[in-house]
């Protein structure tokens, strides 16, 4: 008798709107505090490295000398860890997914030298790192 | 009596979620013996708290398992705590329960539905994870996360819960509440159900203990055994706190105090979302624990105990780091329910005990 009941909630469903969304003609709603992925306000930035020490992926990397800060969204686990850490609330998270790419590549955030100034790279369009360029890399850590 | 013959059951099989191998020694359609076999998920976890520190490792603490991440990144964080002395805020103790609390109804949908679609009633596992989604849209409202929160730090939570969103958590839960109800009406009085599971593996409570078997499996034996009612954090300001038990040990006892089990978590998150204190929600904690020591640390998953040791070795990287997990300790129970059983119920005795491999195996 049990099933009839439940029935009765299924027949109820035919009449309500549907649970699942067309995706990706529909998309949900987005809210605030989605983890995303990490974007960097370069302004305030003093490349002091405490992300790079924090990330438990070891996925950010700090460049001093040449003033990069330079994150692999692929190996970023959204953790938020960096976030919380930053001394200077310079690091956030967006609540937009990084999109799905053929290549794998770094976002390098070149960050303006206060004693030196310079136009930096907008933070909407960061720097692609392509792996697939070894001399790249190679630059990168160095 | 016919010749004995065995028959293998997993690694890949449409009630498993994840792999387990059992050997079924059958004769004619009787399972006379189970002889289980893990090792397929096997990850190494527990090793990299070597390359971790301890508050990186909480990361990896809640990546063991996807239904569990709540529950072992908070076992491991009090843990970690314990070792070093740090006492949480309040506040950071309630919003943890809540949301270890929110998992338990996620995990036992999730188990729910798995268990219908097994009896093969496709419907109720749609509106089991239909009322999951629920769960996991709080999740990732609150948290930014659906599975993987990553909201527990040592010393405290990454993130408060303001007063609006607790009424819409509770607003939620009390609209679940009223679909959930049906459910479980549905699964509870349903003849083809009841012809399934009662009667069907049973664990005496003697077997149960001697097995040492935990969570709401044992619980179904009529073992009044959950860590909850020790009353640690937030648990402790609960007006009223029982374990779920029932007394027949079979596959419909188990379903029975998972069902009710949902409730109760109900009830916990709307009394500690009306008790909550005002305050922080986490404590900074600087330096590292001391050579030499040790902390344990229990904690009620949705599917039992699990027990979590820690040693320190005055570096920021933790000695050693171990986990029991509630299925390594089923396992033996399930192996036990399963003989005599009918080759026919081994699907549903397995399901019944909700076996997570990943935690067991990290």
């Amino acid at each position: 008798m049990g099933s009839f009941k439940l029935g009765g909630m299924t027949f109820g469903s035919l009449f309500k709107k549907p649970e699942t969304t067309l995706y990706p003609v529909e998309t949900k709603p987005v809210p605030a505090g989605l983890k995303g992925h990490i974007h960097n306000d370069v302004e305030k930035c003093i490349l002091c490295g405490i992300c790079a020490k924090t990330c438990p992926c070891h996925t950010i990397t700090v460049d001093k000398k040449n003033r990069k800060w330079a994150i692999d969204p692929f190996m970023c686990i959204q953790c938020s860890s960096c976030v919380y850490a930053c001394p200077k609330d310079c690091l956030r998270m967006l609540p937009t997914c990084t999109p799905v790419s053929a290549s794998q590549f770094c976002n390098v955030f070149e960050v303006p030298d206060p004693k030196n100034p310079k136009p930096a790279v907008t933070p909407s369009s960061p720097v692609k790192w392509d792996f697939s360029e070894p001399d790249q890399l190679g630059q990168l850590e160095k | 009596m016919g010749k004995s013959t065995i028959i293998p059951f997993g690694p890949q099989h449409p009630v498993l979620p994840e792999p387990l191998h059992l050997d079924l020694v059958v004769e004619d359609e009787t399972v006379i013996d189970c002889i289980p076999q893990i090792g397929f998920v096997h990850r190494g976890l527990e090793k990299l708290v070597e390359t971790r520190d301890y508050n990186q490792f909480i990361y990896v603490a809640e990546r063991i398992c996807g239904i569990c991440a709540m529950g072992h990144s908070l076992g491991y964080a009090e843990t970690v705590e314990a070792l070093m002395g740090v006492e949480v805020p309040r506040r950071a103790e309630y919003l943890r329960v809540i949301w270890h609390e929110l998992s338990r109804i996620h995990s036992h949908l999730l188990w729910l539905g798995l268990a219908a679609d097994a009896f093969g009633f496709e419907s109720m596992f749609m509106h089991c994870w239909r009322l999951r989604e629920r769960v996991l849209d709080i999740f990732e409202k609150t948290t930014g996360g659906r599975v993987i929160l990553s909201v527990v730090r040592v010393g405290g939570v990454n993130r408060d819960i303001d007063d609006a969103m607790l009424r819409e958590i509770v607003s939620v839960l009390d609209g679940i509440k009223g679909d959930y109800a049906k459910i479980m009406n549905t699964l509870l009085t349903d003849t083809s159900v009841k012809n399934r599971t009662v009667g069907v593996g049973v664990i005496s409570k003697e077997a149960a203990l001697d097995l040492s078997m935990v969570g709401p499996f044992s619980r179904a034996s009529d073992v009044p055994y959950d860590v909850r009612s020790f009353g640690r954090g937030a648990y402790g300001d609960l007006s009223d706190f029982q374990p779920v038990t029932d007394a027949q040990g079979d596959c419909f006892a188990r379903v029975k105090v998972r069902c009710l089990e949902v409730l109760q978590s109900i009830e916990i998150i709307k009394e500690l979302a009306a008790k909550i204190p005002a305050g922080d929600i986490s404590v900074a904690v600087k330096g590292a624990p001391a050579e030499g020591a040790q902390a344990s640390n229990v904690l009620e998953q949705p599917r039992g105990e699990c027990y979590y040791y820690a040693r320190g070795n005055g570096t920021k990287y933790l000695e050693r780091m171990r986990m029991r997990t509630p299925t390594s300790q089923n396992l033996a129970g399930m192996a036990t329910a399963l003989k005599g059983c009918d080759l026919a119920d081994v699907n549903m005795i397995v399901l019944t005990i909700d076996p997570c491999i990943s935690c067991t195996e990290r």
